[in-house]
């Protein structure tokens, strides 16, 4: 019972320091959200505070060394490739993780979950790398440029159906066994107990997952940039060449300055929040599926 | 308690150490303004430099090529960075050229197009011509690549056609050199512009790429050192008068062969032997 004791009642001097340093180092790491805010709207200010204040928003086009800041059509990219991702990946992911939990034999779910788990080691250099050189001409050859949505949606797909696979799994193999008997004494068939049962009350886990997934999606940089063409446009179609807003800050903040500057840092703000947003959903979903 | 006094002792030593190191350096500065191209370049050249010459620090600034020149000329600056011949009216500063830069146009080797007029390439990239049999060549579309916002290589290439970044319709735009020549080499129809070291290279490599030549001069690096290639411009260090004193020793140690290297490695043209 002594660990219960508030821990500064504790007879050890060490315990007494505890709770304040765990403070302190919790505090911490939510500070450097705070700071990350700040600073991207500090240096994101001189573009919002200027005439450009909403015409960041509904400029013509992207031509900063022009004093052109439309960032709209890089927003709908954006979103376009992370939603194309989750629709390919979400369904592909779940399907696996019910075979991980309910079909496969232990030996083959076992080399299963390793395969996938290294699937989701693979740094995203890399299928950038695969995308350019094997996936893009695969599509130039049926339809050039090659670089396109369809290549950005395909490789992210790619790169979160590991993360969509994984969570899920989790998520079922943490339903409370008493519900799978309690189907099984009732009669179901097993497409029934998974159907009606199962995924039900792993609802919260697999949603969370999801959009943890569509956050990576979003906010992954390196494969997208090497293989969605990097043209900033509205996507008019799958086969458009498109540009993401991580792409559109890696590839050029390297040699920006003022404006130009500040405005890849305004679409690092509008990236930031939209993954918090989205990070906001996948909690509140998880709250969700623990009180079902 | 002992530890904590002695870790405090030697905190206060390297404090001053510190101080007397900044004081010291701070007659020994040397500072260098200019062209966006050449800064990241001189910046290299500026921490070997101060390697080799403890004691020293360079402060290196980017502004553009008039800022370089004025800073020069007005003595802000010890050394200015100018991406460009200096114009009739700067004839009062010593220009030293550094490296060349050049760009060139690369196509998928497979092409059967052996060169482009001036007027072709603006066409092509303004989006006018849209197919290759358009200029002699094969029935296929054509893909035009560019290069992303801020680049050197696009000002240089833009400068040289005269056409804005935004009349440009590009199907592509991509960042670095390599990932042009890794775009091209994936897409018979595709056309790009690079450094030419880079391209060069490559090209002798097995890539599936090709330069050509721009108004009958060919795509080399051998052409570009001797700025006979059309599509390439001297990085020079702009100096008022003759440079004296530390800043002879930098302009010597960057135009001399010790930092080849770094000018490669930036995808330049050397020029020293």
């Amino acid at each position: 019972m002594i660990w219960s004791r508030p821990s500064f009642l504790s007879r050890w001097p060490t315990d007494r320091w505890l709770a304040p340093g765990l403070g302190v180092a919790a505090a911490g790491a939510g500070l450097i959200l705070l700071l990350v805010l700040v600073f991207l709207l500090r240096e994101a200010a001189p573009l919002l505070g200027s005439h450009a204040a909403i015409g960041f928003l509904l400029d013509a086009g992207w031509y900063p060394l022009e004093g052109q800041f439309g960032m709209l059509p890089m927003v709908v990219a954006s979103l376009a490739a992370a939603l194309g991702a989750l629709l390919l990946a979400a369904p592909l992911g779940i399907v696996s993780a019910i075979f991980l939990n309910f079909s496969a034999p232990p030996g083959v779910a076992h080399l299963y979950r390793m395969i996938v788990a290294l699937l989701a080691g693979i740094p995203s250099v890399v299928f950038g790398l695969w995308g350019l050189t094997v996936l893009v001409p695969l599509i130039a050859r049926w339809q050039p440029p090659g670089a396109s949505l369809l290549a950005a949606i395909l490789i992210l797909a790619l790169m979160i159906l590991p993360t969509v696979a994984l969570t899920s799994a989790s998520a079922l193999a943490a339903v409370p066994k008493s519900l799978l008997h309690g189907a099984a004494a009732l009669g179901l068939t097993q497409q029934g107990t998974i159907l009606r049962v199962a995924l039900p009350a792993a609802r919260g886990g697999i949603i969370n997952g999801v959009l943890l997934a569509g956050a990576r999606a979003l906010g992954e940089t390196m494969a997208v940039l090497m293989v969605a063409g990097n043209v900033v446009q509205y996507p008019g179609g799958l086969l458009d060449p498109v540009r993401v807003l991580t792409a559109n800050i890696a590839l050029e903040m390297a040699y920006a300055s003022g404006a130009h500057r500040a405005g890849l840092f305004a679409s690092g703000l509008l990236l930031t929040l939209a993954v918090m947003l989205l990070a906001w959903l996948a909690i509140r979903a998880s709250h969700g599926g623990r009180h079902d | 308690m002992h530890g904590i006094r002695q870790i405090g002792r030697i905190a206060t030593a390297t404090v001053f150490l510190l101080l007397a190191m900044a004081a010291h350096a701070a007659t020994d500065r040397l500072v260098i303004t200019g062209s966006s191209t050449i800064a990241p370049l001189a910046a290299e050249m500026a921490k070997r430099f101060e390697k080799q010459n403890p004691g020293i620090r360079i402060d290196v600034q980017s502004g553009g090529s008039s800022r370089g020149v004025a800073d020069a000329r007005s003595g802000l600056a010890d050394i200015g960075m100018a991406s460009r011949s200096l114009k009739d009216g700067e004839k009062d500063l010593t220009p030293h050229t550094i490296a060349m830069d050049g760009v060139g146009i690369i196509l998928h080797k497979s092409n059967s197009i052996g060169a482009l007029s001036d007027e072709q390439i603006k066409a092509i990239y303004r989006g006018q011509i849209k197919n290759w049999k358009e200029v002699g060549g094969k029935d296929l579309p054509v893909t035009v690549v560019n290069k992303a916002e801020g680049r050197s290589t696009l000002e240089l290439f833009l400068h040289y056609t005269g056409l804005k970044n935004s009349e440009i319709r590009a199907q592509m735009v991509i960042g670095d050199n390599e990932q042009g020549i890794k775009s091209v080499a994936a897409n018979p129809g595709a056309i790009g512009y690079v450094s030419i070291g880079t391209a060069e290279y490559d090209e002798n490599h097995g890539t599936l790429i090709k330069l050509i030549p721009l108004h009958g001069v060919a795509a080399t690096v051998a052409n570009v050192k001797d700025g006979k290639f059309p599509l390439s411009r001297p990085l020079n260090l702009v100096t008022r008068g003759v440079p004296a004193g530390l800043a002879k020793r930098f302009v010597d140690f960057a135009k001399s062969g010790a930092v080849n290297d770094l000018v490669q490695a930036q995808f330049f043209v050397p020029l020293a032997h």
